[in-house]
């Protein structure tokens, strides 16, 4: 949260109405996303209740558990639910890219697409991750067996989930963080958290302004809670009567349908609003460093297919040497994907600006021909002197680059009250001369920021057998117990 | 503080006090800045009946899922004098629990009277601390003052013996999973543990022993997984026993709020209750709404009055001083001019409603 981002929440406040926080799209927006509306049953963990999903706003499929608290109608919950989202990753794949050989010669490809899975708020992500954790050890022969998709579904439910932690990457997305990510409201993160209040906020039915929609959306008979979590005062009239009257008819369909209808009245208002949002989403453009990130996404989702056969379920903890390698790519990954947003987009660009780590301003002098030649050859080193009221806080000699143009670099010769002078070091063609248009001419606007993409490189990390003893040595090979798959589920 | 007891009386109109439980006192840490809802449980007002009279009701709920969850696992846990739970202890802690004795505490000779039911906590309690007698006392009434009153808590805990101290077992019903619960439960489970940590040390000094002797470590009990099975895990409450300390004792100060307030100030249902509540000021944060029956109100005075501290905390820390959202856009547009004091967050906010007005413009000149 930046001073920035305060004040847009001021001016949405003053104007009823969300403000914009990005100028373009900073996640993708698959064709065809699979939507996903999940519910459980409140006080337990992860005891599904029912989940709506589909990838088209006309194409809802609703599952339900008419009795939560039945193991077998639990997995058989887990089973349907696999059929639908195996189905779906496996039909979005789209077709095979050859790449270029890999530096040992062995082949690569690339899955032309992926699955992108949205859900309408973090708990929902939550959700998911806790059920691909209590199915993917699940044994699909011997005393507990459940249907061969469900560990299946698990495995990729959890995969998904640590996809989620990984910034910038759009497999897997709670809604209302994307939203956030790219309009300020003016109320609270915490209120921000409801779905419905949000998109008012955004954008309100007519006649409403985004405070009264927002006020709307608090009330749970109109707006029911996007879940997981269930409304408790639906729980207590509606849903607890139906369940026992469910139990009491020994499992009647009919008493199945009413159910499932109260059910649906819960979750198809979220439903559409998730369709909504990524309505408004798609009116965005889509940042330059989008389809990028996407390709990242789908590389990796590529790995996790071809060798889903020969991998066990993921530990239920990752050994050091695992833990510490993602932990080092999310951090590489942050910081890429921060610097790649902000090269995208000159209001997140503003925010560095504001921080001093970026400034901007007229170029109100220029040598673009000039030479360096204390050195045995001369270098081209034009100087350029931009005027900027923005307040600057990087040091003498540091590189900067430009916002528009990352491969313009620079170095800060002087800083002073009539501005900063630059010396252009590279980006500017390999002769004497810089190419035409390169270098900025007096009068341009231009911005230059000592943020770089992908400041870090990767770091070697040891293998599995050589686990420092710091890190309590090598871990015993994960292999899957009886006792995983004999997991109470209750 | 006795002096301050008639004006808090007053306060409530005459109705009973509301008593307070762990989850009403470890609130009151939530936000120690706020003078309204200070005084309101100082007093002990029923702060849900004057929310709904004044119109906005608290939608506070709890399904009967969840409640019927949480009973069925704190009987299985305790089922048969606790013998899963002495289980949990041994072997998951390796605790030397040597001989057990279960005493609940919970009804005295068929009566419930609270006198009668916190005596009887004090003679056993007292027993144990000098004799060692005693392993489980289920259901101890203890008793904190706040704000120069009495309150009673009722914990659904256990007070546990071993080894010459006593330690606070809490049940709770949201899950562990591989050794990870949701960090809101834990935080609220650890608070509410501090509360009774504290409300047994002071009978602990009260009966003339070191009130050391009670543990900051509790034990947390949970289900383990998707299972019904229970786990335990130790907690160190330390930090929210230092909260609650410095707040309490902040809280017996409430004289001096009542001091700037008119002398015939009360909460009493009527036509005088609107004005009487906003007499007391309040220190809104969106934080309130999960704890705080007046929160909705008090999101409403804010946010009329343009209060920046409806939009959050880190909006308020950002400005820095800058109480309305009037001000801190008319000090960003440069139509007013701010005080010394005010002067390093306006240039603040001038540069950014300048850097956010050109990127928007400059976006808006390339589209078109």
């Amino acid at each position: 949260m930046s001073a920035l981002t305060s004040l847009a929440q001021l001016q949405a406040a003053d104007a009823g109405i969300a403000q914009p926080l990005a100028t373009v799209r900073h996640c993708h927006v698959a064709d065809a996303p699979l939507v996903l509306v999940p519910l459980k049953l409140a006080g337990e963990a992860a005891a599904p209740l029912a989940v709506m999903l589909g990838s088209a706003p006309d194409d809802a499929s609703l599952l339900v558990v008419p009795q939560p608290r039945n193991r077998d109608l639990r997995f058989a919950f887990a089973a349907d639910l696999a059929k639908l989202v195996l189905n779906h990753i496996e039909t979005s794949r789209g077709a095979v890219e050859e790449l270029p050989p890999g530096k040992e010669g062995e082949e690569r490809i690339r899955y032309g697409n992926a699955p992108q899975f949205l859900v309408p708020n973090r708990g929902g992500v939550a959700f998911l991750r806790l059920l691909g954790r209590s199915t993917r050890f699940r044994s699909t022969e011997g005393p507990y067996a459940v249907d061969p998709a469900v560990p299946v579904l698990g495995r990729w439910l959890t995969w998904f989930a640590e996809r989620y932690d990984h910034p910038g990457s759009s497999l897997l997305r709670a809604m209302t963080e994307v939203l956030r990510l790219h309009w300020a409201t003016g109320q609270s993160s915490l209120e921000d958290g409801n779905l419905a209040a949000l998109v008012g906020w955004i954008d309100p039915p007519d006649g409403l302004d985004g405070p009264a929609a927002a006020a709307q959306a608090e009330d749970p008979v109109v707006w029911p809670p996007a879940g997981p979590a269930t409304d408790p005062t639906f729980d207590n009239e509606v849903l607890a009567p139906a369940i026992a009257a469910y139990d009491r008819s020994g499992g009647d369909p009919r008493t199945e349908e009413r159910l499932r209808t109260a059910v649906a009245s819960q979750l198809t208002p979220t439903w559409e609003l998730m369709w909504r949002a990524v309505g408004l989403l798609r009116a965005l453009p889509e940042g330059a460093s989008v389809p990028g990130r996407w390709e990242r996404d789908r590389d990796a989702f590529t790995y996790y297919h071809q060798t889903f056969g020969e991998a066990y379920p993921q530990a239920r903890r990752d050994p050091p040497v695992r833990a510490a390698r993602r932990l080092h790519d999310l951090e590489r990954a942050q910081d890429a994907y921060d610097a790649q947003r902000a090269f995208d987009d000159p209001l997140v660009m503003a925010e560095y600006r504001l921080a001093g780590q970026a400034f901007g301003g007229t170029v109100t002098a220029c040598e673009p021909e000039r030479l360096d030649e204390t050195g045995k050859r001369p270098k081209l080193r034009p100087r350029v002197r931009i005027a900027t009221e923005d307040p600057v806080r990087l040091d003498v000699g540091t590189t900067v680059c430009n916002a528009a143009r990352p491969a313009l670099k620079g170095r800060i010769v002087e800083l002073g009250g009539d501005g900063v002078l630059l010396e252009l070091t590279g980006g500017m063609g390999r002769k004497l001369v810089p190419e035409p248009g390169t270098v900025p001419r007096e009068g341009d606007r231009v911005v230059f920021t000592s943020l770089t993409e992908g400041s870090w490189g990767a770091a070697k990390f040891p293998d599995r057998e050589n686990t420092p003893w710091t890190h309590g040595g090598p871990p015993e090979e994960y292999t899957p117990t009886d006792e995983d798959a004999e997991e109470e589920w209750s | 503080m006795t002096e301050t007891a008639p004006d808090l009386a007053r306060l409530r109109g005459g109705a009973p006090p509301r008593n307070h439980d762990a989850r009403t006192i470890a609130a009151l840490t939530a936000n120690p800045g706020c003078a309204r809802r200070g005084l309101m449980d100082a007093a002990g007002v029923d702060k849900d009946a004057v929310a709904r009279t004044l119109g906005f009701p608290t939608p506070f709920g709890q399904s009967q899922f969840a409640i019927t969850r949480g009973n069925a696992f704190e009987a299985q846990v305790k089922a048969d004098g606790c013998a899963e739970l002495l289980t949990l202890l041994r072997e998951r802690l390796g605790l030397a629990v040597p001989e057990v004795a279960y005493d609940d505490l919970e009804v005295v000779a068929g009566n419930e009277g609270r006198e009668l039911r916190h005596t009887r906590t004090r003679r056993l309690l007292a027993r144990a601390l000098e004799s060692g007698e005693g392993t489980l006392f289920d259901h101890p009434l203890l008793r904190l003052e706040i704000a120069g009153q009495l309150a009673y808590l009722e914990p659904d805990v256990i007070a546990f013996q071993v080894a010459g101290r006593l330690h606070v077992i809490e049940i709770k019903s949201f899950a562990v999973v591989d050794g990870q619960a949701e960090p809101e439960q834990v935080a609220a489970a650890a608070r509410q543990s501090a509360v009774y940590v504290l409300a047994l040390r002071r009978l602990v000094a009260e009966l003339g022993h070191d009130p050391s002797r009670v543990s900051h470590e509790v034990f947390l009990v949970c289900p383990e997984n998707f299972s019904n099975r229970p786990t335990a895990t130790p907690l160190d409450v330390r930090p929210q026993l230092a909260v609650l300390e410095r707040q309490l004792a902040r809280l017996t100060r409430i004289d001096r709020i009542l001091e700037e307030l008119p002398e015939d100030l009360t909460f009493e249902p009527g036509d005088a209750l609107d004005a009487s509540v906003r007499a007391v000021e309040a220190r809104y944060a969106p934080e309130c709404m999960g704890g705080c029956e007046m929160a909705f109100f008090c999101r409403d005075e804010a946010r009329a009055c343009g209060a920046t501290g409806a939009l959050g905390r880190s909006v308020r820390d950002d400005l820095g001083g800058v109480d309305t959202i009037g001000t801190a856009l008319a000090l960003a547009d440069g139509s007013l001019s701010p005080s010394d004091d005010l002067a390093e967050t306006a240039a603040q906010l001038r540069a950014a409603a300048r850097l956010r007005a050109e990127a928007l413009l400059a976006v808006r000149d390339g589209a078109a």
